[in-house]
């Protein structure tokens, strides 16, 4: 018996990755890392700006996400995202834009501890990719 | 009758004319080819968010304590219409559609005694409703310096819209833009986003349960604004291939109005040609008999 599912990515402007033969898919859920592998439970959750692995027969894939939802149901796993960059050819220049940007937002006093979490989060991640 | 050097300069200014337009038809279609693209391939997002939160909300069980942009404020007095028209003019029927579709929607509301407020997306929009409807504008937003159309302006306009209803400045919403048929035809449309009308629950009330993480309700609060924003893409993307159709197909009547209108003033010109050569030569012969 295959091991395999199906994986489909997109972001407001286009379907960015549509894959069939993935074992495993990492993502940073709200409340943690979750692992999803062939035949789990449906499950309907958000990401926090973090780290995608993608593990398939062709090899491993990591993406960077900003946010995100994320939805398995029937050996299908569609996420949903804003803003997604493939690590591999990724840009240092527009990664310490984001950086930038999220450290200058961070600065506002009018944000809730909600956003002041996920904005850590954002320039730790950001960070260990730089 | 215009006289032979009249006609000479109109036949040249209105093939000039035609050289423009058959130009922006050209750019029309080019620009077609890759809004119409984008718009094809946003679909799957905003398809996939709708699919997701009607999986959500038929789930609820206690809708008293929904979240207030799925079940609304409970009133009905307010109404924030978003109207979404192009930057640019010289497109045909594309702004005024929209325009006519709105006015009528803001004339029901006028008539009922309720509030209304405009938020205008595009500047064109808000020339033709500054007139009338001035007073009613509480904002106007135009992304003339973006190029393409992308999600961090919808986002930026949806967020403008969620700020709005969390300090109860109104209690519904609603969109109007031109959905993209074909290049000859789009159709305007209202599509009301807050709250949400999830259409058909009944027939989509699926047996899966669904495992949440965090609570549905958190999910739900926070996908719902996300939705917002979507829907505003997604008529933004509409609106855009809409807009470089109804260009196309208007350069494309002003092209050939212009070669007709050209046609007719070469006959004419011919004509009152031949007819002073005529004359100059019945002027010559009785002169010639006169003598």
């Amino acid at each position: 018996m295959s091991e395999e599912y199906s994986l489909e990515i997109v972001n407001p402007e286009m379907s960015f990755l549509l894959k069939d033969d993935v074992t495993e898919v990492v993502v940073p859920a709200y409340e943690g890392e979750i692992g999803i592998l062939k035949d789990h439970i449906s499950i309907i959750s958000f990401l926090k700006p973090g780290i995608i692995k993608v593990f398939s027969k062709s090899g491993e894939e990591s993406f960077y996400v900003n946010d995100g939802i994320i939805e398995f149901k029937n050996n299908s796993l569609s996420i949903l995202t804003s803003l997604i960059l493939n690590l591999k050819d990724i840009d240092k220049e527009k990664i310490s834009e984001i950086q930038k940007s999220a450290e200058e937002e961070l600065g506002n006093p009018e944000i809730n501890d909600q956003e002041k979490y996920l904005l850590d989060q954002k320039i730790e991640v950001l960070k260990s990719i730089n | 009758m215009a006289s032979l050097d009249d006609l000479k300069k109109r036949i040249s200014s209105v093939k000039s004319t035609q050289k423009i337009t058959k130009a922006m038809k050209m750019v029309a279609a080019a620009k077609l080819r890759r809004a119409q693209e984008s718009a094809e391939k946003g679909r799957p997002y905003s398809d996939k968010m709708n699919n997701i939160i009607l999986n959500l909300s038929s789930g609820i069980s206690d809708i008293q304590n929904a979240p207030k942009l799925l079940s609304g404020t409970g009133e009905d007095k307010i109404h924030l219409c978003v109207v979404m028209t192009s930057d640019r003019g010289l497109c045909g029927g594309f702004n005024t559609n929209i325009i006519k579709k709105a006015k009528l929607y803001f004339q029901k509301i006028l008539d009922e005694g309720k509030t209304l407020k405009i938020i205008t997306v595009g500047t064109k929009g808000y020339d033709q409703l500054k007139r009338v409807y001035g007073d009613n504008i509480i904002e106007r937003i135009s992304f003339k310096d973006s190029k393409n159309v992308n999600y961090f302006d919808a986002d930026k306009v949806g967020k403008i819209v969620i700020e709005k209803f969390e300090k109860k400045e109104f209690d519904v919403c609603v969109i109007f833009y031109n959905q993209f048929k074909n290049v000859i035809t789009q159709i305007p449309q209202e599509q009301q986003i807050i709250p949400l009308k999830t259409i058909d629950e009944e027939t989509n009330s699926s047996d899966d349960n669904y495992e949440f993480e965090p609570e549905e309700d958190e999910i739900l609060s926070n996908l719902l604004p996300k939705n917002i924003s979507t829907q505003i893409f997604k008529a933004m993307l509409e609106n855009s291939a809409s807009e470089q159709g109804s260009r196309m197909s208007a350069m494309d009547n002003a092209t050939r109005n212009a070669g007709e209108m050209v046609d007719k003033l070469t006959i004419e010109y011919n004509r009152s040609r031949q007819a002073a050569i005529t004359k100059e030569l019945i002027e010559i012969i009785s002169g010639a008999e006169s003598l």
